[in-house]
């Protein structure tokens, strides 16, 4: 209450410092606290509206309906199984994705030749929207585990070629040239000048590259599967179990946010050195 | 004028004949721009020289020129292979600790115990394992020397390495390149525009100007040790009347 007075009753301080007013109001921790409530409010709003009755467990089920779920599939087996298919083909798709577009963003980002040769034609391959090319990759692999891997590898490639050669472009030149009297060898200027200095580019490639992987997974195993999430959640529409679909779609954000946790906390490891990122994340 | 009037005076008997390199007729064009034309230079091991000249007047391309960093249009530059350079920014590798900075090149288990010793010659041995961002400029430059003279190297080439340092760590800095230079005693060319540095550090001075060596002089010990001496007076005003910095008329 004073407070409050002694604000109004000074309007010229505050407007000199207006930036300071706000964070005094409520500190960090209960700003923290409230970020955290909100949502888990409208989770508790979506299962009272449910148990009224008021949301149809055909549109809506109830969190806790979706849990229960959860709890019959993994006692079945089935999820379990699922969610190891899906993870195996993510993870297959991004080795594959992922290494060939290093391997390519390496050589383009060192050699003119090898810029000449590939560039252009990956960026043509880039300009078409990877899931167009699903009713091809249908057509090719049918409904087998290669097509989705392929699909998830399409999607990798780019993402972490461009970072790759643009990292290695923008290497600090004066350590190159400090490479360069230190009379390094080409495979040593790599190792400990290039591909470092590229790495924070790289990073932002693979973590851009995993949500990708997610979005095709998901996208692949819609369309045509007999395991995996995907599948899962095709199976549940067909007999109207809204709640095992809410469930794949739960299930999808959680691998999203988990393989996003996964990619920042290899950022704050490999990049502890970075001053960007040795300040953040306390 | 000449690279052939400078071999009587001798302060390091020792390595008398030992040429840290040698440049003749050295020439270097920037599209239609020549910017070294003919140049000779002689630098013995142990022997401190320091290059003075207005900007633009070559010396930072002779100095690119004698690292093997540019290529060159003419002439012939006799030295070591890989000379080592401090450059006028530390350049330090961010993400490696220092003790791997300096280490540059050599194999971990070689470089390690050599980059330990090169950092406790440079007062900095209690930080091996700590990284360039954590640093002050002056002691950011230290580990470069370190870099430098841990290759023992026959010629040390150096762009202005105290340029960008404060009036007090420029001091501390040049009482430590003597010493350790003393000790390592590689050749030195010294990239400058400051001319008190120069003649502090150097054996001798030698001035640039349109792309070749002006002039050459012998600094005096007692020039060097005493900067209100006569012979350092002297010098300072021949160099800065040379440099177009007084003018004499």
């Amino acid at each position: 209450m004073s407070d409050a007075v002694n604000r109004l009753s000074l309007p010229a301080a505050t407007a000199e410092r207006p930036a300071r007013r706000v964070p005094r109001v409520l500190g960090p921790r209960s700003l923290f606290l409230i970020s955290w409530a909100a949502p888990l409010a409208l989770l508790l709003l979506w299962e009272a509206f449910a148990r009224a009755g008021v949301l149809s467990p055909q549109v809506l089920p109830a969190p806790s309906k979706v849990l229960q779920t959860a709890l019959n599939l993994i006692g079945q087996g089935r999820l379990l199984s699922d969610l190891g298919a899906s993870l195996l083909r993510a993870a297959a798709g991004f080795v594959i994705g992922g290494s060939l577009g290093f391997v390519l963003g390496t050589l383009v980002g060192f050699s003119r030749l090898a810029e000449a040769l590939f560039d252009r034609s990956v960026q043509m391959v880039r300009a078409v929207p990877f899931l167009a090319a699903l009713p091809l990759v249908i057509v090719w692999f049918g409904v087998g585990e290669g097509g989705k891997v392929f699909l998830v590898s399409l999607g990798v490639l780019f993402p972490i070629y461009i970072n790759t050669v643009l990292g290695i472009r923008q290497v600090d030149p004066k350590l190159l040239e400090l490479g360069r009297v230190t009379g390094l060898s080409n495979w040593t200027l790599i190792r400990r000048i290039v591909l470092p200095g590229a790495l924070p580019s790289i990073l932002a490639g693979v973590r851009y590259a995993l949500a990708v992987a997610w979005l095709a997974l998901v996208i692949a195993e819609t369309i045509a599967a007999n395991t995996g999430i995907g599948s899962l959640a095709m199976d549940a529409r067909e007999f109207l179990q809204t709640d095992v679909i809410v469930l794949t779609i739960v299930i999808y954000a959680g691998i999203g946010v988990v393989s996003d946790a996964i990619a920042r906390l290899l950022e704050r490891r490999l990049l502890a050195w970075h001053p960007n990122y040795a300040a953040k994340g306390k | 004028m000449s690279a052939t009037s400078h071999d009587v005076h001798t302060m390091h008997p020792a390595g008398v004949d030992e040429l840290a390199v040698q440049v003749a007729g050295l020439r270097r064009r920037y599209g239609e721009r020549t910017v070294i034309q003919g140049l000779n230079l002689r630098i013995r091991r142990g022997e401190f020289v320091a290059l003075l000249g207005e900007s633009g007047c070559g010396k930072t391309t002779l100095l690119r020129a004698l690292a093997g960093l540019d290529a060159i249009d003419g002439g012939r530059i006799d030295g070591p292979a890989q000379p080592a350079v401090v450059f006028q920014e530390p350049r330090l590798i961010p993400w490696d600790s220092l003790w791997r900075n300096v280490a540059l090149g050599f194999d971990d288990k070689i470089g390690k115990p050599l980059a330990q010793a090169a950092l406790e010659e440079v007062g900095l041995g209690t930080r091996i394992d700590d990284w360039p961002r954590n640093l002050s400029g002056g002691q950011a430059q230290r580990v470069a020397l370190a870099r430098a003279l841990v290759r023992e190297p026959r010629l040390l080439l150096l762009d202005e390495p105290f340029a960008a340092l404060d009036a007090l760590t420029r001091i501390r800095m040049h009482a430590l390149v003597r010493q350790l230079l003393a000790r390592h005693r590689p050749g030195v060319l010294l990239v400058t525009h400051d001319v008190d540095e120069a003649i502090l550090l150097a054996d001798r001075i030698l001035v640039m100007r349109d792309g070749a060596i002006a002039s050459d002089y012998q600094v005096l010990p007692e020039a060097a040790h005493d900067r209100a001496h006569p012979a350092a007076e002297e010098l300072r005003a021949r160099l800065l009347a040379e440099l177009g910095v007084v003018s004499s008329d």
